[in-house]
């Protein structure tokens, strides 16, 4: 029975780990695969092993010191009782496999059992200029503090939207980076109309304002309901120009050397979509998610999904949804929910995620990203930072009549087919798309997923003991 | 208004860093080589902190040859591919640098180290 089963878990962050945890209190080992070389997901991400890193979890996390730590435990203990494969990519799913990458070498992996917990990617949306060095994520100003102890360039611009701008502005203070501006392109009213449903999680709610509050008693720039201009600079940044939304506002110019820029997070939905599962059209996320029901279970029989991935709900829901994932699989194999001190029922996680998701829905209001910017992206603006297919090259397709649907313009232009697989571009080109068509953005297709979802090598190391020599008689000579 | 001049990054390598360390700067020291030069950094720096603490990029744009320096530092944007001198590639957003490495930020100097008979071992990565 237990040799037919088997369960595989992607993703090791807040999702990954509960329903790792769930499994193996109920007396199921999964194999746990990672990208990341150690637990902790992007949130709870930790520094690397090697070097001597010494901060602290309360410097490295702040006010969620202890999630971060009480994760990173839970997981540490977890080792024994899990198949963890960390440092390994799943770049393709079938029906009852995963292909993974290690270290250089490809191994297929069957499940009979997957939770997908693949987590978000910042939000992009691109900005004239927005190729030149210095220019990041959010995410990854963020990244490059907690995980490197650096900040990305001297002077610092934090710009786009989000509750990550404030939270990286206060950490790059805190941590004594100088930030220059903050610049939310989300208007103020939209954010006090949204105060209703953020009071929904009172402690988060409290913390954004408390950021906010301590970044204006230092004497930070910040500013509210802004266009973002462009980026100038010959070999990296050189200065960042922007102005007020309001029409007829003068353009400023400020000078910085690194701005890290992005408009909230978006779900790594691929190996869900590869795996075959449904996507259904989210409003409060603005894409395409798969569909689960109300305990995590996909459209297709043994998959589930938890966290991010399946729609932006934060850490705090992803654990809660890790838990509740691992909760409907044993449904579904038929073993009794594990009990004991810190394992919530299925009752207690749903009414807790249903609070969250009211919040969530304040979140996506107060920090909508910018409306109709596409029509605003000069011709020449790179939108596909892979291969440099600038604004035009979609335009043109579109207006000729080409492409109304995002797979055609794919097809036709190559956006989306790059080495990021449409992450940083898809956002936009679907903006575009939607915005040159008058359609609105459930309208013009969903950018389809395709193998391998990230870069692999093809290197002869890889494939050495997969391809077997070609026999003499079949050589074309 | 700092004035970063152009010509001062263009001309010689290891010019101005584009990050700043604030933290965790009591790591063992390393060395590798970056274009050829041999340059220091810190254990436990990803490839891309310990290149970008000596100049503004880790790569050059196969289209336009633009300088790249990483986007979104968690392995998603694949801006921050580079080439050993060996032909492997790696991204240097998850690669930790180690002592010894020898990696090429520039297009220029891939096609010298490849003239020199240096094998291309890695397919493009994709």
């Amino acid at each position: 029975m237990s040799d037919e089963r088997r369960i595989v878990i992607v993703g090791a962050g807040p999702a990954g780990v509960r329903a790792a945890e769930t499994l193996v209190a109920a007396g199921v080992k999964p194999i746990v695969i990672d990208e990341n070389a150690r637990w902790g997901g992007q949130i709870y991400r930790q520094p690397p092993a090697l070097g001597g890193f010494e901060r602290s979890k309360k410097a490295l996390y702040g006010f969620e010191a202890h999630k971060a730590e009480a994760l990173h435990s839970t997981m540490a203990a977890l080792l024994p009782h899990v198949d963890y494969r960390p440092d390994t990519l799943a770049w393709a799913c079938e029906t009852g496999r995963l292909d993974t990458l290690h270290a250089g070498r490809e191994l297929s992996v069957p499940f009979s059992h997957l939770i997908i917990a693949s987590g978000a990617t910042d939000r992009v949306l691109p900005v004239p200029g927005w190729t030149l060095p210095g220019v990041y994520t959010l995410g990854a100003a963020q990244v490059a503090l907690k995980s490197q102890g650096c900040a990305i360039g001297r002077r610092v611009v934090l710009a786009g939207t989000g509750p990550l701008l404030y939270l990286v502005a206060y950490q790059y203070v805190k941590a004594g980076a100088q930030v220059i501006a903050v610049l939310d392109t989300s208007p103020f009213l939209q954010q006090v109309a949204a105060a209703p449903k953020l009071v929904r999680a009172p402690s988060t709610f409290a913390k954004g304002l408390y950021y906010i509050g301590w970044l204006k008693a230092k004497g930070i720039r910040i500013e509210r309901d802004v266009t973002l201009v462009g980026i100038r600079g010959a070999d990296g940044v050189e200065a960042l120009e922007w102005r007020a939304s309001r029409e007829g506002s003068p353009i400023e110019t400020i000078a910085c050397d690194a701005i890290g820029v992005s408009f909230g997070l978006k779900p790594e939905t691929q190996l869900a979509d590869l795996a075959g599962c449904r996507f259904r059209f989210d409003a409060t996320n603005r894409c395409w998610l798969p569909e689960v029901d109300a305990m995590g279970r996909s459209s297709l029989r043994g998959v589930y999904l938890a966290g991010d991935g399946a729609g932006i709900a934060g850490a705090d829901a992803a654990e809660l949804a890790g838990r509740r994932a691992a909760l409907a699989l044993l449904d579904d194999l038929g073993i009794a929910h594990p009990r004991g001190a810190g394992l919530p029922d299925a009752a207690a996680i749903a009414r807790s995620l249903k609070r969250i998701a009211v919040f969530r829905e304040g979140i996506e209001m107060a920090f909508a990203p910018p409306a109709h910017c596409a029509s605003q992206w000069p011709d020449d603006m790179i939108v596909c930072r892979c291969e440099e297919i600038d604004a035009s090259t979609l335009r043109r397709c579109i207006r000729d009549g080409d492409a109304n649907e995002i797979n055609r313009l794919k097809a036709l232009t190559r956006i989306g087919m790059g080495r990021c697989q449409g992450r940083m571009c898809g956002e936009a080109a679907l903006t575009l798309l939607a915005e040159e068509t008058g359609k609105p953005l459930d309208a013009v297709g969903r950018l389809r997923s395709q193998p391998p979802v990230k870069p692999i090598p093809l290197s002869p190391r890889m494939l050495a003991d997969d391809i077997a020599e070609i026999p003499v008689e079949a050589r074309d000579e | 208004m700092p004035s970063i001049s152009p010509s001062a990054q263009t001309g010689a390598p290891l010019c101005q860093p584009q990050f700043v360390r604030v933290a965790e700067t009591r790591r063992a020291p390393l060395h590798f080589f970056l274009d050829g030069q041999r340059v220091a950094a810190l254990q436990g720096d990803t490839l891309l902190t310990a290149v970008l603490m000596q100049q503004r990029r880790v790569r050059e744009s196969e289209f336009s040859g633009a300088p790249r320096a990483g986007f979104c530092l968690i392995g998603a944007c694949q801006d921050c591919w580079m080439r050993a001198e060996d032909g492997t590639r790696v991204r240097a957003c998850s690669t930790l640098v180690t002592e010894g490495m020898r990696v090429l930020s520039r297009l220029a100097s891939v096609e010298t180290a490849t003239d020199n008979g240096a094998p291309d071992q890695a397919g493009d990565p994709r």
